[in-house]
């Protein structure tokens, strides 16, 4: 099938529920905690979906975002930022930077799931 | 013989006439003319203001009664004008360079404008002049009651034995018509230079009348009674004044000490340097007033031997000038010699009281009046009323004094003697005057404990014996039956004329004490610059003798001028002057009367002193002395007052302008931080209930493994626990920080709340050195609290401390005011950038969130450590990360033990 994701989060939970829930459908999950060297993470694993935490250890997901979009063989690539912080400006800021979709902690399981298909999905077509 | 009332009129149309003359003498110095009333001859007529009733009536009683020793007070004067006239040359110069007002202001204007040595000075010189204005009173007393009695010489003496009543009568009246006359005399108007041209010219005119009369008194008894010079010798040599024997000690104590009273005599430096107009004028008086006095003098000792040959036994020979004549019934002799002494008395009790007024006024008066109205007298003619009321009660007072010292002594002492206890008195001052202006070591202080000492001996050895304030048996066997402090044998110094030995012991130790306080103090900076300057004083070129020595260009005069006033009014100003100088074009000379106008001008809108200064650096005599720098100083802060108000205006704008900028920025930052705090609570517990929410789910969805069950369950469970801790942290960090929290203060052992605390962290993979020793000591504190802070430290070492084998050492230091308690482990530390951070909430040194904590224990602990009276701080340059708790005792904490 060959669908990846590259899911980067410093909290092992987290980073465990969504490895299930993506992972029983068969998604290949590969996972990345430190969010100075997430740009590498992402140009070595080339994901077809990046699921990005806001709150990371060593830079924050908004400059990772920001660096992602500035560079020609990311600039499409959708990604979903993970946000726990809840405040309305968090996500305008994301939007404005050029995130794909933007979720809220917690989230229910379905919805995860949605997301990142509806996401894998948009970007082929 | 003329009656008493002929001869009260008699002095009263004397008085209206000296009036005329000061009115006239007033009007013709406002106008510029009447050179002649500034000329040296007023100048040295004015002096003679030295001699008083004393010399008048005084010196023929000393004559008949100790010989030529009346000579010695002349003498010393002679000497100082003939041989020392250069030390009143300086004296002179000075007061004009430095605008002097008093001998008072001199002394304390050099000493760094110190207001103590002046009101020192101020106070010696009103009681020391004291005892001279009651001789004044006395002596025209006297003379008072010489017309009101009768030609009989028995029958005055027994008057004035037997009508005290009447004679103090007389004197009281004598004193008020002395005090309205000063009055009148010397408040007419108040000049800043305190110059009084009228008063002067007056005295100079008495200073011929006493002198004709007491000439005419003595040419009347040498050729008119006697019969002749040789005739007159022959009496003399047969009378008691003839066997007069010198006496070494009282001859060379006289002589010196009238030597420094015509220099440190109030009325003295009243004529001799603020009256004075010109300096040449003194060349003048160093010869011309020596000669006045021996004319004055010539006559003494004839009328002295033959008052003593012809009027009976008894007679007071203080009054001779004035009982000879009229023993002799020439009455308009004798009328000329009452108004030779009234002039006497008169012109000494104008001059003094003027001198004393100005001082007691400037120095003591106005400043206490203007600390009173604290710094309120902005309106220049409110001063200038003060001023002039509290000069004329200070005449008041000082006449007032003289009267009572005259009842005191109840005037029966002999002239001279009252005359000698002021001169005494008055030369004190002399020491620190003379260092004032050869020694610029001298200080303030030095002035002040000289000043000091001698006033204090001289009131002991000489003024209190004077009034009879010391009881025989005090004068005898001293004070206490001290000898060696009996006021007229000091130290045993027996055998010593009084007054020789109360001028020795007075000088001597003013001086002493003087130069020592001197040499051991040091001068603070004005007194510096005032020592140099009245030092050096002629090394300045010029001088401050108005401008003609100038040499100023006009065209500098003229740009000056246009800055100050404006192009088109300094324009027409120079014109008009040009024209009155006779030009039709170009500009006008700088003549000194220009230059004069063109300052008064200046004056106007910048202040006297400020213009004087500009005027004195473009007419190249750069004379600008301290004075007159303090005065421009004065001037300039006037103007800065009022700039200085309306900078404050714009000063209070701009700083509320600053207030609100300052409080739209709190609250912008207290918005942010609220948001930040918010953002930061949002994502501690939403990250917890993400994965609740989520492995509830997949619980939730059934046929799930039972391993995988279990291990849902158990992370759902944790995550609980850790949503749990979170909002415990939070409300009690919110207590704290309230001040809500409630302590419970008991005594506590740290061992024991270490021990609760490792117990409670349960982390068996830390090691943990102890201090069993040191922590076996005794305080007050909540232990529960107390505890609390020490599971955080210990539980942070245990999450934190990156070693291979994580170690925390726990040290203590206990003292009598604190216990420190060192939490140092072997990990690498917290970063250098974070350790300012991390006792902010949700701060965590490292990255690891998995820790398990929301970054709020130190916060925390911080917060139980401010309630409980201590701190907790990060201490940096250890291995490890190294924390120090450190708790304040209270005193007696310690000894609850």
């Amino acid at each position: 099938m060959g669908r990846s994701v590259l899911l980067i989060e410093d909290e092992p939970n987290i980073v465990e529920a969504i490895s299930f829930i993506l992972e029983r459908d068969g998604w290949t999950v590969r996972i990345h905690s430190d969010g100075a060297t997430a740009t590498d993470a992402v140009a070595r694993t080339n994901p077809d979906v990046l699921i990005l935490d806001v709150m990371l250890p060593g830079r924050s997901g908004f400059d990772i975002l920001k660096d992602l979009r500035r560079n020609g063989a990311t600039a499409n690539l959708p990604i979903l930022m993970l946000t726990a912080r809840g405040q309305t400006k968090d996500r305008e800021m994301a939007e404005s930077y050029g995130v794909s979709q933007f979720m809220t902690k917690p989230f229910s399981n379905a919805e995860m799931l949605e997301t990142v298909r509806a996401l894998a999905a948009e970007a082929k077509t | 013989m003329l009656g008493f009332n002929a001869i009260v009129f008699i002095a009263l149309a004397y008085v209206v006439m000296l009036f005329a003359v000061a009115f006239y003498a007033d009007r013709k110095a406002r106008r510029t003319g009447g050179a002649w009333l500034r000329g040296p001859w007023i100048y040295t007529l004015s002096l003679s203001v030295y001699c008083t009733a004393w010399t008048f009536y005084g010196a023929v009683g000393n004559a008949a009664r100790s010989g030529l020793e009346y000579l010695t007070i002349y003498l010393g004067p002679t000497l100082v004008f003939l041989g020392w006239w250069w030390i009143l040359r300086k004296l002179v110069r000075i007061g004009r360079a430095e605008r002097i007002t008093s001998i008072a202001d001199l002394v304390s204007s050099r000493y760094g404008k110190s207001s103590a040595v002046a009101v020192l000075v101020t106070i010696l010189a009103v009681v020391g002049s004291t005892p001279y204005i009651s001789l004044q009173l006395q002596s025209v007393t006297l003379s008072f009651v010489v017309f009101s009695g009768s030609t009989d010489q028995g029958q005055i003496s027994e008057l004035l034995v037997n009508d005290r009543a009447n004679v103090n009568r007389i004197a009281f009246w004598v004193s008020v018509g002395l005090a309205i006359f000063t009055i009148l005399f010397g408040t007419r108007n108040l000049d800043t230079n305190e110059r009084h041209y009228g008063v002067v010219t007056a005295i100079a005119v008495e200073a011929v009348v006493k002198l004709v009369a007491l000439i005419a008194v003595g040419a009347f008894v040498v050729w008119g009674v006697s019969g002749g010079i040789p005739q007159t010798l022959d009496i003399i040599a047969n009378s008691p004044v003839g066997e007069w024997r010198p006496e070494p000690s009282r001859w060379i104590g006289l002589t010196f000490l009238s030597a420094v009273a015509i220099i440190c005599l109030p009325r003295m430096f009243q004529v001799m340097v603020v009256e004075q107009s010109d300096e040449s004028h003194l060349a003048t008086a160093s010869w011309a007033f020596p000669l006045y006095l021996m004319a004055i003098s010539l006559f003494v000792l004839p009328i002295a031997a033959i008052g003593l040959a012809i009027l009976p036994d008894g007679a007071n020979p203080d009054l001779f000038v004035l009982t000879l004549p009229l023993e002799m019934e020439r009455d308009w002799l004798a009328t000329l010699a009452f108004l030779g002494g009234f002039s006497s008395a008169t012109s000494m009790v104008i001059v003094a009281a003027i001198a004393l007024s100005t001082m007691v006024s400037n120095h003591i008066v106005i400043p206490l009046w203007l600390a009173s109205r604290a710094g309120g007298a902005t309106v220049s003619g409110d001063v200038r009323s003060v001023v002039l009321m509290s000069r004329r009660v200070s005449i008041a007072a000082i006449v007032a004094l003289g009267y009572i010292y005259y009842r005191l002594t109840d005037g029966s002492t002999a002239l001279s003697a009252i005359g000698l206890v002021s001169f005494a008195g008055v030369a004190q001052v002399m020491p620190a005057l003379m260092a004032a202006l050869f020694w610029r070591g001298a200080t303030r202080r030095g002035a002040i404990a000289g000043l000091v000492t001698g006033f204090a001996v001289w009131a002991y050895t000489l003024l209190l014996p004077a009034v009879g304030a010391f009881s025989a048996e005090m004068l005898t066997f001293g004070p206490a039956g001290l000898e060696i402090l009996r006021p007229q044998a000091l130290f045993g110094f027996t055998g010593m004329d009084s007054l020789v030995h109360a001028i020795f012991w007075s000088i001597g130790l003013n001086t002493l004490a003087f130069l020592v306080v001197s040499l051991v103090t040091f001068p603070s900076p004005l007194e510096r610059l005032q020592g140099a300057s009245f030092v050096n004083v002629f090394e300045r070129s010029g001088g401050a003798r108005g401008w003609s020595g100038g040499v100023a260009a006009t065209e500098d005069l003229l740009v000056m001028t246009q800055r100050l006033l404006g192009a088109k009014e300094a324009q027409n100003m120079f014109h008009k002057a040009a024209v009155e100088q006779g030009k039709t074009s170009g500009l006008p000379d700088p003549t000194p009367d220009f230059v004069n106008v063109l300052e008064r001008e200046l004056a106007g809108s910048v202040g006297a002193a400020t213009a004087h200064a500009m005027i004195g650096q473009i007419n190249g005599q750069a004379s600008v002395s301290v004075q007159d720098l303090l005065a421009v100083a004065d001037e300039s802060a006037q103007m800065l007052e009022y700039s200085s108000q309306l900078e404050e205006k714009s000063r209070e704008l701009e700083q509320t302008a600053r207030q609100l900028r300052d409080a739209n920025e709190k609250l912008t930052a207290l918005s942010v931080q609220k948001d930040a705090f918010l953002s930061q609570i949002s994502h501690e517990l939403r990250t917890p209930m993400t994965s609740i929410r989520s492995f509830s789910e997949f619980l939730q969805e059934g046929d799930m493994p039972e391993k995988e069950r279990a291990r849902y369950s158990q992370i759902i469970h944790n995550e609980s626990i850790r949503l749990t801790r979170l909002l415990d942290d939070l409300l009690d960090l919110t207590v704290l920080e309230n001040g809500q929290v409630e302590l419970h203060i008991g005594p506590a052992t740290l061992r024991e709340l270490i021990d609760r605390a490792v117990a409670a962290t349960g982390a068996e993979h830390l090691a943990i050195d102890r201090d069993p020793a040191g922590e076996e000591v005794v305080f007050n504190t909540d232990s529960d609290r107390m505890t609390q802070v020490f599971i955080n430290l210990i539980s942070n070492a245990a999450k934190y401390c990156d070693a291979e084998k994580p170690r925390l050492k726990i040290a203590v230091q206990a003292s009598d005011h604190m216990i420190e308690i060192d939490f140092i482990d072997n990990g690498s530390g917290v970063p250098k950038d974070k350790e300012s951070i991390i006792f902010e909430k949700f701060a965590r040194a490292s990255d690891q969130s998995a820790a398990g904590s929301a970054g709020l224990g130190l916060a925390i602990s911080r917060e139980i450590l401010a309630r409980l009276g201590g701190e907790i701080r990060y201490i940096g340059g250890r291995d490890g990360a190294a924390f120090r708790v450190s708790i304040y005792l209270e005193q007696d904490s310690l000894a609850a033990e």
